[in-house]
This record gives structure tokens, C-alpha cells and sequence, in this order.
């Protein structure tokens, strides 16, 4: 008997998931997102284009990504645990799976440049990436915060031909980036595509990026039936705006795995969030009593956001998937110990799923259970932020 | 009909173009002077900002008014407390983002408004699809909600919009946030378009700093909405008699524009 999915299906007509999600922005924006939400769903229906978009990861992004048993450490810890290695994809995190599907949809518009966020700079270097390889043009929006943490990452990007603005308003970080990636895409929304970088924003933002995403939870599925191991008892994710666990959730949604996302302490939408409308989207926030927004602190720019995409919040509501803080003091030990036992670097966005593995084993997941880890990205990128906390910290 | 559109449009009849300006809430202590000075000196309408963390349609002037008005502790609250010392006054309209009304909650912050004399309100990220709960929070309390159009609405939405905007219709007159660009730009395009489907009093914003931009949007349009020009002068420090010499500059320039065309 086969079940029919119910969910993780397409938002309403509305761009709801439940509660959440819809489409607050400027007057000046609206007909953009209508177009956008037109050409996906035109896109996404056209097997020509879904065919390139395969095609594409295939050759020029090394998928399908494979799946690791971690032996050393599943001995360790007294679970069966594998991971899903997004850290492999090319540019070394999830993020180019969005990406690509994000130019191509450029292309097919008939617009020639993109504008994009970044934190940690993983979304912006893929971007940058995807662009190049299309020959578009690409500004990345970056806190000035966030540029001297991942100071590497800036180059990358100007490697890749992009050009990187420092955003220096508010905190200097993620959500300024968003603020100032939507007021300029008001000035230039005729030739220009916002290539977001996780499931947030307007409709159809959050659900274009998660069916983009949704290919790592597919091939995971998958796998794990090759492995012989099948449907896996808690399927494991970083959540920042969410799009890698809103990606391998999407192929566990209808089993009986349990979806757990694991977010900042410092920026825990789900636990420490309450409903508001923040770009373009209604979901759960950290603010203030009177509805200002705070600012997101942790030791991964990737997850220092102070929302949560919109079907994450309805996910979290309906008690599908549950969410829970993992603290930057945990998170160093968890790095260490995934490098150690498996020879694995994670990146820190991806060490918090794996600490709250490391704290859970024998506790919320039950010994000998299976678990899947979204190894979300590589931590390439942080060794010289881990190197100077280590050094603090001895 | 709703007070604030009677009393707008019997303005336009009495053959006036209308002068809005945009005050921060909260900006300074004195902020309410400046509010007042604007009065005096000829503003027919005032938008009061309420701060917001993230102000998406906002450029660098009225970003920084807004953080330096969270700096200072404003809220809902303090906002409409400190608008009890207005001693003058014409329609006050709240200008914020959904989140402020949202966390407070539709109904009271709607009430509360309404309570503390201001007519109308203009959120800029509440687009007509997902205004409805917003909407019928403001007619409970007799609160007009205004919408923007802008150069890239579709002539179907210019449709619904003008249909549904109360007391003026918002014409931007740029693709771009406040305060970034100036020039009429494509704001007589605009009007038009609203002018085509509807007779509501139509005003050009976003992007007026100048008298002689605001005397050309002023002659194809029924009024100018100004907002970053003042706001600036006030985090330059130019007090009350800052703002008066500036609105008297728009007043003037306005009602040169309507005696040269009648
Ligand atoms: C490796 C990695 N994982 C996770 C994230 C968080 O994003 P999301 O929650 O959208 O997957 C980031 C963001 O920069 C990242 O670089």
C-alpha cells in the first residue's frame, strides 16, 4: 500500500504552508513574484528543463552525493549513524543544488544577472559559482560583519567574477544582507533575479528552494534502500533558514522517521520565536516585545538567522518535524570528534546537527537506532575561525 | 466615506494640491516640535513613522532615523503617547512595517491608533493580498489603509488597488526604496494609470527632495508625499525652524505649480 503523501506538498494557492508563509512585500515587488512563481511552475512541469537541471548537478556539481556509515562513530556513540555527504557537492555545501536550479530559472526569464545574500558565504560563493558558469552577472550582499569572518570566502567570490557589497546597516550580518539584497532588487527587479539562499522570503520563494533542495532528501531515500538499511528512525539537519533540512526532510516527510533540526541556541526561531512577518514571509521569529526583530548570535554565520523558513514553522506546529538548540560551546567538541573519528571536517553550520547526535545517542535516539546526518557542508571554510577558538579556549 | 478622504478630497476640490510630510516617531524628544513646525508651516497631511528593526522599503536617511529612534525606547506606545502634545493638527496617517502591528496585535493596535487621533495607515509590505485581517481591524475603528502603486504594477492591480486604497492612493514614483534616487521619474506614468479607473486623490512619493520636483510631480498629480528631505534635516540637527523653512520651500513651489497650470 502506498500512502499518499501529505506532507511537504506544494504551499496553497497563497503560498501558505498552515499557517505560514504568504507574500509581504512592496507593491513594487509584487508583479516580480507573481512572475517568478509563473516561470517555476512552468519550469518545474517542463521536463526539459527538470532534465537540465539533473544534468547539470550531475556533470558540473557531483551528484548524486554519496552516503558515509560512520563506523568509528556510530561504535562510539551506540547508534547506526550515515551521512549524507552534501559536503562533497562542488563549492562544498547543499547550497549549489539551489543555485543551479535558481539560474537556470534566470536564464529561462530572459534575465541576465543575479543578486544574492550571504552569511557564511557558502550561498554567495555558490551563486557566484552558478553564475559564472551561465555568464551572468552576480552581486552578493554580505553583513561587513560576516566579510571579515569569512574573510576567504569574499575572494572566492571575486574569483568567481562576482562583485561583493559589504552591508553595514543593523547588525552587519545575515538578515541586513536580506534587508539590503530586496531594496536593491526593487531597483532592478526588470533584468535581475533575487537567487535567495534558503527557504525564506515570499512565495514562491520558500517552496521553489525547497523542491531545489528536495534532490538531496530523494537520492538519500534512495540510498538508504541500497544500503539495505531503508527508512532511517531520525533523519538529522542543521536549520538555519532551513534549506538542507527542508531538502532531505522532503524524502522522509511520508515515512516514519523521525525530522529533527537542530538550530543556534543564539538564533532558535522554533524555541525561542514567536510568529511575525519578516522578508516577505510570515513565520516564527526571535523579537522583541514589540515586535522588533534581534539579532541572531552564533559561532556559524550560516545559522545566524533570526527566522526560520515558513514550512519549517508549520512543520514544527503540526508536529511533524521537531527542532532543538544546540549551543557554540558544543558545537567546537562536535567538530572535533566528526574530524577525529571519520576523517570528516564539518562545516560549524553542520557540526550542530552532529553535536546534538553526540548528546542525543542513547537518549532521543534510542540505542541501535539508524540516523541519517545531513552533513550539510565542509568546513574548508572555518578552520581558521576554529583554529583561533581552540587556541582561546587551551 | 471615511474622515480622512472627505477631508482629502475636499482640499482637491477647493483646487489644492496636497503636501504630505514624513516624520520619524521617536526620532528625537522633541520630535513632535518638528511635527508641529511642518503643520504650521502648510503640510495638509502628516505621516508618523513608527521604527522598525528591519525597514525594507527604507533607504539609509529613514534607517538611521529609525534606529535612532529604537535607540531611544520608542514603541507603539511611546509613539502615540508623545502625539497627545500636538497642539495643531491635520490627518496623521501611521506609517510602519506589518511586524509592529502584527506582534502587537491587529485589533488593539488598530484601537490604539484610532484612540490617539490618527486617521489612517500605510503599510508598505502589507500588499493587498494579505491585508484583509489588517483591513477589517481599521474599519472597526474607522482607520483609513492606504496603498502604494508603482511603475510596476500591472493595470489589473492598479485596478484593485485603486479600488481599495481609502484616502489617497500612494503613487511611487521610482522603483527604488526612500531616499535612494530623486526625480519625478516615472510618477506622472503612475497617476495616470490611477487616474484612468478611479477618481481618488492620487499622490506622488518616493523619491521628491527638491522644490522643483516636488512643483512637477505636484502639476500632474493632486499632492506630493515628502520624507527622507525632512527627516534628514532633523538628524542634521535643523530643529523646528529647519523643517519650517523646508516645508514652506515645498509649500511654496507646490502652489507656484498649481497657479501656473490654472
Ligand atoms: C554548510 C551550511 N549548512 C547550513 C547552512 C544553513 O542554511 P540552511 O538552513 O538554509 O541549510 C549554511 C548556510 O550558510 C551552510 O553554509
Amino acid at each position: 500500500m502506498t500512502d499518499p503523501a501529505t506532507f511537504m506538498t506544494a504551499p496553497d494557492g497563497e503560498g501558505r504552508f498552515g499557517n505560514f508563509g504568504g507574500r509581504f512585500v512592496p507593491e513594487a515587488l509584487m508583479p516580480a513574484c507573481v512572475e517568478l512563481e509563473e516561470a517555476f511552475r512552468s519550469a518545474w512541469s517542463d521536463p526539459t528543463f527538470v532534465d537540465e537541471y539533473h544534468r547539470v548537478l550531475r556533470e558540473f556539481a557531483g551528484r548524486p552525493t554519496p552516503i558515509t556509515p560512520l563506523e568509528r562513530l556510530s561504535d562510539k556513540l551506540g547508534v547506526q549513524l550515515f551521512a549524507k555527504r552534501e559536503d562533497l557537492a562542488h563549492t562544498g555545501s547543499h547550497k549549489i543544488n539551489n543555485v543551479i536550479g535558481q539560474t537556470l530559472l534566470t536564464r529561462r526569464m530572459g534575465k541576465h544577472r543575479v543578486i544574492a545574500e550571504t552569511g557564511a558565504g557558502q550561498h554567495g560563493v555558490a551563486t557566484a559559482t552558478a553564475a559564472a558558469r551561465l555568464g551572468l552577472t552576480c552581486t552578493v550582499y554580505m553583513g561587513e560583519v560576516d566579510t571579515v569572518r569569512q574573510a576567504l570566502n569574499v575572494f572566492r567570490m571575486e574569483l568567481l567574477g562576482a562583485t561583493v557589497v559589504p552591508v553595514t546597516s543593523g547588525s552587519k550580518t545575515l538578515k541586513d544582507a536580506v534587508n539590503e539584497a530586496m531594496r536593491e532588487w526593487v531597483t532592478c527587479v526588470d533584468d535581475t533575479h533575487y537567487c535567495i539562499g534558503s527557504v525564506m522570503g515570499p512565495h514562491p520563494f520558500p517552496w521553489m528552494v525547497r523542491e531545489f533542495q528536495s534532490i538531496i532528501g530523494h537520492e538519500a531515500a534512495h540510498q538508504m534502500d541500497e544500503l539495505g538499511v531503508g527508512t532511517p528512525a531520525a533523519v538529522v539537519a542543521c536549520v538555519g533558514g532551513g534549506s538542507n533540512a527542508a531538502g532531505i526532510f522532503a524524502g522522509f516527510a511520508n515515512t516514519r522517521a523521525r525530522l529533527i533540526g537542530v538550530e543556534a541556541a543564539g538564533g532558535a526561531a522554533v524555541v525561542g520565536g514567536s510568529p511575525g512577518v519578516l522578508h516577505g514571509m510570515r513565520s516564527l521569529l526571535i523579537q522583541d516585545e514589540f515586535g522588533q526583530i534581534k539579532e541572531a548570535h552564533s559561532i556559524s554565520a550560516g545559522l545566524d538567522y533570526p527566522g526560520i523558513g515558513p514550512e519549517h514553522a508549520h512543520l514544527a506546529e503540526i508536529g511533524r518535524a521537531e527542532y532543538f538548540p544546540i549551543g557554540d560551546e558544543d558545537v567546537l567538541d562536535a567538530l572535533a570528534l566528526l574530524s577525529e573519528t571519520e576523517g570528516i571536517i564539518p562545516a560549524l553550520e553542520s557540526a550542530h546537527a552532529v553535536a546534538w547526535i553526540a548528546r542525543e545517542a542513547g537518549h532521543l535516539l534510542p540505542t541501535g537506532s539508524t540516523v541519517l546526518l545531513n552533513l550539510s557542508g565542509r568546513g574548508d571554510k572555518d578552520v581558521a575561525q576554529v583554529r583561533a577558538m581552540m587556541t582561546e579556549q587551551s | 466615506m471615511k474622515v480622512v478622504e472627505r477631508d482629502l478630497r475636499a482640499i482637491r476640490d477647493a483646487g489644492r494640491k496636497v503636501l504630505v510630510g514624513y516624520f520619524m516617531g521617536g526620532v528625537t524628544p522633541d520630535w513632535t516640535d518638528h511635527v508641529e513646525a511642518a503643520i504650521l508651516a502648510g503640510v495638509d497631511a502628516v505621516e508618523i513613522g513608527i521604527p522598525f528593526s528591519d525597514p525594507m522599503m527604507d533607504g539609509i536617511v529613514i534607517q538611521q532615523a529609525a534606529l535612532r529612534a529604537l535607540d531611544r525606547g520608542t514603541t507603539v506606545d511611546s509613539v502615540c503617547a508623545d502625539l497627545e502634545r500636538l497642539r495643531h493638527t491635520v490627518p496623521l496617517l501611521a506609517m510602519t512595517y506589518y511586524n509592529v502591528f502584527h506582534h502587537y496585535g491587529l485589533e488593539r493596535s488598530a484601537g490604539l491608533l484610532a484612540t490617539s487621533g490618527l486617521s489612517g495607515t500605510i503599510v508598505p509590505d502589507l500588499p493587498l493580498e494579505e491585508a484583509t485581517p489588517w483591513r477589517t481591524a481599521c474599519d472597526e475603528h474607522g482607520l483609513a489603509t492606504v496603498f502604494l502603486v508603482a511603475p510596476s504594477t500591472t493595470p489589473e492591480r492598479v485596478r484593485r488597488l485603486a479600488e481599495a486604497t481609502e484616502g489617497f492612493a500612494y503613487a511611487t514614483a521610482r522603483m527604488a526604496v526612500t531616499g535612494r534616487s530623486s526625480g519625478t521619474g516615472d510618477g506622472e506614468r503612475v497617476v495616470a494609470s490611477i487616474r484612468l479607473v478611479s477618481s481618488v486623490p492620487t499622490y506622488i512619493g518616493i523619491g521628491i527632495t527638491t522644490g522643483e520636483q516636488a512643483q512637477a510631480a505636484a502639476t500632474v498629480s493632486d499632492g506630493v508625499i515628502v520624507g527622507s528631505a525632512l527627516v534628514q534635516v532633523i538628524l542634521d540637527g535643523g530643529g523646528p525652524r529647519g523643517i519650517e523653512d523646508l516645508v514652506r520651500t515645498f509649500r511654496t513651489a507646490i502652489d507656484r505649480g498649481t497657479e501656473s497650470v490654472a
